[in-house]
């Protein structure tokens, strides 16, 4: 919870909390406007940033947007697509045309079957939330080694800290490539001891990353991983 | 509801059988995610009434033909587990469940902002464990504070409250006795911030005044209960200290 008002103490907001006029202030995710009065829809932390009100909120589905990296498992096959389990409220589609290899109608499953995970992108969603993902593109791949962690999708920007200063430590630590999907998917390849200790790392944050004990409990198991090394 | 002339339920002195005064609530006691499986959940005790919710998603609606297009459906399933009354209850869906899941569901869609997940279904599960009169109260705003504990944006929190007549007297939040015995029941789901009413029964009769003073102590239990659900909501994430 690093976001938000500088110097100021957090409020936490629950549905339908009067938060003050509307009046020169512009109301971001979480607010609705009632007869020039902010309420908050949402139970979360209350952040004002460029003269915009917004709740950040404790708990969320991931709500797919264009452009975001995902980690995604194939949930069926079909002739020329396949429907990917994004974490999300809807699947999303992998046409044969978005994938890496030159597919054959038919032959999809030869490339990706049930269970396979990828690293994926999405490339458009509409307004009924029909999801379209690619694997065009730099670094997009099946991925076919390694573990995959699942976090609180409103953790991801925790894990990944200020200019993924704190994804960087994890790394290090660990010994392990890591990705961070934007659906609070996190791909963990490396030993298994370096594994295990990401996941526990992990899971350390999304429970306590918002503490102030958070730095020295990182800090012991940092030096608790070196120990072992 | 026809009242009943020879069972007694306010004594001498104006007060009721459980020494609550009219327009007193029984307590109430509300904790949010009890459930760590689910996307949300909350327990609400009101009075000897215990109801559990848990809500899941938004989700694909499934089957398609339930999918709303411009929307998200709201899937309420009440139920009261077997071992809630002194008199056993069959096990599974019955009449009386089905009518107050789908008035809760019905509520609870004026309050979630479901234009957000348009096609996706949020599911939402109530059961009561202990009843005592009142359990449809207790389940709607154990489904709103599990609704908000699992981050679905609502206009408000929906609180669920009763009032009703015994002995030509209008009483706040009736107990068993008053229920089963009273002359009417006016169960309402309110929207504490705004004053909206979301969902309104009425069971048995209530002239003009006597329906407004039951409204009046409705709107002053649910500014009280609404207190109580957003400090269990605060609680959980903040200790209480906000």
């Amino acid at each position: 919870m690093s976001q938000g008002q500088t110097g100021a103490e957090q409020r936490l907001v629950t549905p339908g909390m009067a938060i003050g006029p509307s009046a020169g202030k512009r109301a971001g995710s979480g607010i609705i406007t009632e007869q020039d009065t902010m309420i908050a829809t949402q139970l979360g932390w209350l952040q004002e940033k460029n003269n915009t009100m917004s709740v950040h909120p404790i708990h969320s589905a991931y709500m797919p947007r264009s452009g975001d990296l995902i980690v995604a498992n194939v949930a069926e096959v079909r002739n020329n697509l396949w429907f990917m389990d994004i974490n999300g409220a809807f699947q999303g589609l992998l046409p044969m045309s978005l994938a890496p290899w030159k597919v054959e109608f038919g032959a999809a499953r030869q490339h990706m079957d049930v269970g396979n995970v990828v690293l994926a992108r999405v490339q458009e969603v509409d307004e009924c939330h029909n999801v379209v993902l690619t694997m065009k593109g730099v670094g997009l791949r099946r991925l076919n080694q390694g573990a995959v962690e699942n976090i609180p999708v409103q953790h991801v920007d925790r894990v990944r800290g200020d200019g993924n200063s704190l994804l960087q430590r994890l790394r290090d630590a660990s010994d392990c490539r890591i990705m961070v999907g934007e659906n609070g998917r996190v791909w963990i390849d490396g030993d298994s001891n370096g594994i295990a200790w990401a996941r526990k790392a992990l899971k350390m944050v999304a429970n306590k990353g918002h503490t102030t004990e958070f730095e020295a409990i990182l800090a012991e198991m940092e030096q608790e991983k070196k120990g072992d090394a | 509801m026809g009242g009943y002339g020879d069972v007694q339920l306010l004594r001498e002195d104006g007060s009721r059988l459980d020494g609550r005064k009219l327009d007193e609530m029984r307590p109430v006691k509300i904790e949010a995610g009890i459930l760590p499986a689910a996307d949300g959940s909350a327990m609400v005790t009101h009075g000897l009434n215990v109801a559990v919710a848990a809500v899941y998603g938004p989700m694909e609606a499934h089957p398609r033909k339930i999918q709303r297009q411009d929307r998200a459906v709201i899937d309420v399933r009440y139920n009261m587990a077997p071992f809630s009354t002194s008199d056993r209850i069959r096990p599974g869906f019955n009449r009386r469940s089905r009518e107050i899941s789908k008035v809760t569901a019905e509520a609870l869609e004026s309050v979630v902002l479901v234009e957000r997940y348009p096609r996706s279904k949020i599911r939402v599960e109530i059961e009561i464990l202990a009843a005592e009169a009142g359990t449809r109260c207790a389940g709607i705003t154990a489904a709103a504070v599990a609704l908000a504990d699992a981050g679905i944006p609502m206009r408000d929190l929906i609180v669920g409250v009763a009032s009703g007549k015994i002995e030509d007297t209008v009483v706040l939040d009736l107990d068993k006795a008053e229920d089963n015995y009273g002359q009417a029941d006016l169960p309402v789901g309110i929207l504490p911030n705004t004053g909206e009413i979301a969902f309104l029964q009425m069971d048995g009769d209530l002239s003009p005044d006597e329906y407004n003073l039951a409204m009046e102590y409705n709107f002053k239990a649910a500014k009280e209960i609404h207190e109580v659900m957003v400090d269990a909501l605060q609680r959980r994430y903040q200790g209480g200290d906000v």
